[in-house]
């Protein structure tokens, strides 16, 4: 079903493409002595709808026009057009930046945000406008997660292009920044990638050799991945047909955690390429914590909160198990972490727990 | 048990026991009082024969008299109209004794305030008063007196006669005084400030005792059209009025009587009050039993048919006047004036104006700078309890987009020929409801006004600022997405710029 994923260089000749008109198609109201203005899917959500198909959320038709003629818009009017020249620069001189840094280079351009969040705006608008990620345009988020496993990688960054590396020559993974979300896929040994929510996890696996054993590719996601982890997931899962197991802890948490690397976020309804909607999470579940007997605590009135509201999500309406599972958290009102196996010995987990889920959700990790 | 004595104390023996009551407190209210009382005479003096007052104030240290107080000599000269030499003597040397206590509007009513000054000199310097005037003729009469304060005389030590060579007209009073002036200072000058302020066609020159000149210049030689006398109203009559009115008339029968001594008394309206009050026409007003004259005091205030009184003995400033003399004064950015129609409280006529100025010289502070005048006085004591703090406390300025660190200055005047001060210290209203009303409404009139500019300047200023936006933004688009489309020629804006500045955009 997937559509054959572009090279990262194609990709870049695309954005920049897509740059350029904007700016042109702004050159040419002012050539014609009009206010310049542009149009945009809404993203308030009113407008957000989850597509079964894309097992995504997407944004509808309403659009918003943007005119410099408000005064109201001219300001991030003019915003959005300086952030499309920063990124078109920084992309032809295939730089990288961050939301921080967006924030105070437009200082050099007596462009002025207020704060951060009126510069993140601005960018996420971009987004919305472009219909890309702001990391295809070289903006890249501060928190770095990282992969660890057998997969050759080369580089297309200046200074390192053409460059290999296998992303098991560091013991505490590889970071997954602007380089190698950039970086040409060459090979791989693995037949499979495990995603972790946690560190400690991440370093376990590592120290015990799972990539190994398991033939897995190791990807730590520090908590709620970051588009660049998702979109780095979903290459390893488009481009090498790789099945992908999500671990989190057994909580409402963890398990969304998993759903935004599945199914994305209500956030990025205007983009698309961040999900991976044949990952499957393999646990911690509810009924994992039932079954393994493991400690717990308590959910309290924010985890009960936080469940209710995705039990009505449609992203969890895919697949029973999620209801099972809430369902199940609801009955038993306990928590537990990934750690709680340690109770069974520190290699439990990957002895027997891992090997369990491993078979238990293979199934249908399968890719088509 | 002891014998209570009795005693009669003359009318100078009590406001020199009373001090208090006419604003002669302690040394820094009496210098300023002795300052203000002369001046308004000067004022007065030249009003009424409608010559633009020229008045010349020096103050002068003579010595120490105390720790805290001074020796001051006052020396206040005018172009008035001088005092005939006959009355010289008891103008400035006998308390009550005065020409203004006729229905007409003018600064002096008492008959009292020169003398105050006088003699709060004469007591706290024992020095005689000099009296230097003339009325134009061909001589100049100089006199020196003192009060004889247990008999209310003048008791005059030198009189000279000196030819008038130069036609001079004016008088020249000068004595000394002990004071404070060093305290009374600000409010003095506030004094002149103000003064200028509602007597716009007035010179005011004032030396103080360090040798510093202030000068306060006439801006018009226009001046508001004298005030002319007038009968009291049948509303504003007492029984000892009454009394007085039939002890003087010559008229020897009620109708008669009712049509010539009161204002706005015709033959129809004296026939009607008469059948009204059941009295008879041809009855002798000098043959009133003390009851009857009770009587037919209350009958005229009952009376409904009485025609309101006349402005004609009132002289308000005039919006044009009061305009020139607080422009002069303050230089405000925008001033508002209204002169309401003559009202009347009790049968007396009053005319309330009323100003708002904003910006220029006014100070910001929290609340708004309130001047208060009456018969072109201004009130500079007791400005809580004064009617017009009242009204503007009471109204709601929020209604007319007015905040209160607004930099605003109120100036409320009222003109009668009674004003209804509280004291004869003359400094601050009494709350009558006619007068409150005049006020108030007066106030809600310049408030509009204000509000009117207020927006309109909030508006000017709007399309000043999106002005200013769509000049740094538009440029900034342009200059963007030129690079951006890597084009190399900047299109111009000039013409979308004009559009803002024609229309003003969304
Ligand atoms: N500078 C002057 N020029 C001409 N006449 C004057 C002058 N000063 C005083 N007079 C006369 O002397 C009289 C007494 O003055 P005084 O100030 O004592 O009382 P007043 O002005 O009548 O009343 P008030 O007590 O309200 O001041 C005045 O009525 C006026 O006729
Ligand atoms: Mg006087």
């Amino acid at each position: 079903m997937s559509e054959p994923e572009r090279s990262v260089l194609e990709k870049r000749k695309e954005v920049l493409d897509k740059l350029r008109g904007l700016g042109s198609r702004i050159y040419d109201q002012l050539e014609r002595g009009v206010f310049p203005f542009i149009e945009m899917p809404v993203r308030s959500t009113e407008n957000i709808y989850y597509d079964h198909v894309l097992r995504q959320f997407v944004l509808g038709d309403k659009r918003v026009k943007r005119s410099s003629r408000n005064i109201r818009h001219l300001k991030p009017f003019a915003q959005l057009v300086w952030a499309a020249l920063f990124s078109y620069e920084l992309t032809s001189q295939r730089k990288t930046s961050t939301l921080r840094d967006v924030y105070y280079s437009a200082q050099a351009y007596e462009m002025t945000f207020k704060d951060q969040q009126e510069s993140n705006n601005i960018i996420t608008d971009l987004e919305t406008v472009l219909g890309y990620s702001r990391e295809d345009f070289s903006i890249f988020p501060e928190e770095r997660s990282a992969v660890f496993g057998d997969l050759t990688i080369r580089y297309t960054v200046p200074g390192y292009e053409g460059k290999t590396l296998n992303l098991t020559s560091h013991p505490d993974g590889v970071m997954i920044g602007p380089a190698l979300t950039s970086a040409e896929f060459e090979e791989t040994s693995a037949d499979k990638v495990i995603a972790i929510e946690k560190g400690g996890l991440f370093t376990r696996f590592i120290e015990e050799n799972v990539h190994k054993k398991f033939n897995a590719i190791l990807v730590l996601t520090a908590g709620q991945a970051p588009r660049a982890t998702r979109y780095f997931i979903r290459r390893l899962n488009r481009e090498l047909k790789l099945p992908v197991y999500i671990f989190t802890d057994g909580d409402p948490w963890g398990m969304h955690i998993a759903m935004v690397i599945i199914s994305g976020s209500a956030n990025a309804a205007h983009l698309r390429d961040l999900t991976t909607p044949d990952a499957v999470w393999s646990g911690v579940w509810a009924t994992d914590i039932v079954e393994y007997k493991l400690p717990t605590d308590p959910l309290d009135d924010i985890d009960m909160k936080r469940l209710y509201e995705l039990q009505k999500d449609p992203r969890y309406q895919e697949d029973p198990l999620w209801q099972r599972e809430i369902k199940t958290f609801m009955k038993i009102k306990r928590k537990a972490e990934q750690e709680a196996f340690s109770r069974y010995g520190l290699t439990y987990i990957v002895d027997e727990y891992l090997p369990a889920k491993l078979e238990e959700t293979g199934q249908k990790g399968k890719t088509k | 048990m002891a014998q209570a004595t009795f005693e009669e104390i003359s009318a100078a023996d009590f406001f020199y026991r009373n001090r208090d009551i006419a604003g002669f407190t302690n040394p820094t209210r009496a210098i300023f009082a002795a300052i203000r009382e002369l001046v308004e005479n000067s004022l007065d003096a030249a009003e009424s024969i409608k010559v633009p007052p020229d008045i010349y104030v020096r103050l002068s240290f003579e010595g120490e008299a105390s720790e805290e107080t001074q020796i001051y000599r006052l020396r206040v000269k005018d172009n008035g109209t001088g005092i005939p030499p006959q009355h010289i003597p008891l103008a400035f040397g006998q308390v009550l004794y005065g020409s203004k206590y006729k229905l007409k509007q003018q600064r002096g009513t008492f008959g009292l305030g020169g003398k105050m000054a006088i003699l709060y000199g004469q007591i706290t310097t024992h020095q005689p008063a000099l009296i230097i005037s003339s009325t134009g003729g061909t001589r100049i009469y100089e006199y020196k007196i003192m009060i004889d304060i247990q008999k209310n005389r003048p008791v005059i030590l030198d009189r000279r006669i000196t030819l008038n060579k130069d036609g001079w007209r004016g008088t020249i009073i000068e004595f000394t005084l002990e004071g404070d002036y060093l305290r009374a200072m600000p409010k003095i000058l506030e004094y002149f400030k103000q003064t200028a302020m509602v007597n716009p066609y007035a010179n005011l020159t004032f030396v103080d005792p360090k040798g510093r000149l202030y000068i306060f210049k006439r801006a018009t030689a226009t001046m508001p059209d004298p005030p002319t006398e007038t009968l009291p109203h049948p509303y504003g009559v007492d029984v000892e009025l009454l009394q007085r009115l039939i002890q003087i008339t010559t008229h020897g029968n009620m109708l008669d009587f009712l049509k010539n001594h009161f204002h706005r008394v015709g033959n129809v309206t004296a026939k009607r009050f008469l059948e009204f009050s059941g009295i008879s026409p041809s009855k002798n007003p000098k043959k009133l039993s003390h009851d009857e004259i009770v009587r037919l005091v209350q009958m005229l205030r009952k009376f409904k048919d009485f025609l309101p009184p006349d402005a004609g003995c009132l002289s308000p400033l005039g919006e044009e006047l009061l305009r020139t003399g607080i422009l002069k004064e303050l230089k405000p950015e925008f001033l508002a004036v209204h002169q309401r129609k003559p009202a009347t409280y009790s049968g007396h006529p009053f005319i309330v104006e009323v100003a708002i100025a904003y910006g220029g010289e006014i100070s910001q502070k929290n609340g708004f700078v309130i001047y208060r005048f009456a018969n072109r006085i201004p009130l500079l004591y007791d400005e809580a309890s004064d009617v017009s703090v009242k009204v503007i406390e009471s109204m709601n300025w929020r209604r007319y987009k007015v905040a209160p660190d607004m930099p605003i200055a109120i100036v409320v005047h009222i003109c009668s020929t009674k004003v209804p001060y509280k004291t004869v210290g003359k400094e601050f209203i009494a709350d009558r409801p006619e007068v409150r009303r005049e006020i108030a409404n007066g106030l809600r009139e310049v408030a509009r006004q204000l509000q009117r500019f207020l927006s309109r300047r909030e508006h000017a200023d709007r399309d000043k600022k999106r002005l200013g936006v769509f000049s740094k933004y538009l440029p900034r688009i342009a200059e963007f997405s030129t690079k951006l489309a890597e084009k190399d020629k900047i299109p111009d804006i000039e013409r979308l710029l004009r559009n803002v500045r024609r229309y003003g955009v969304e």
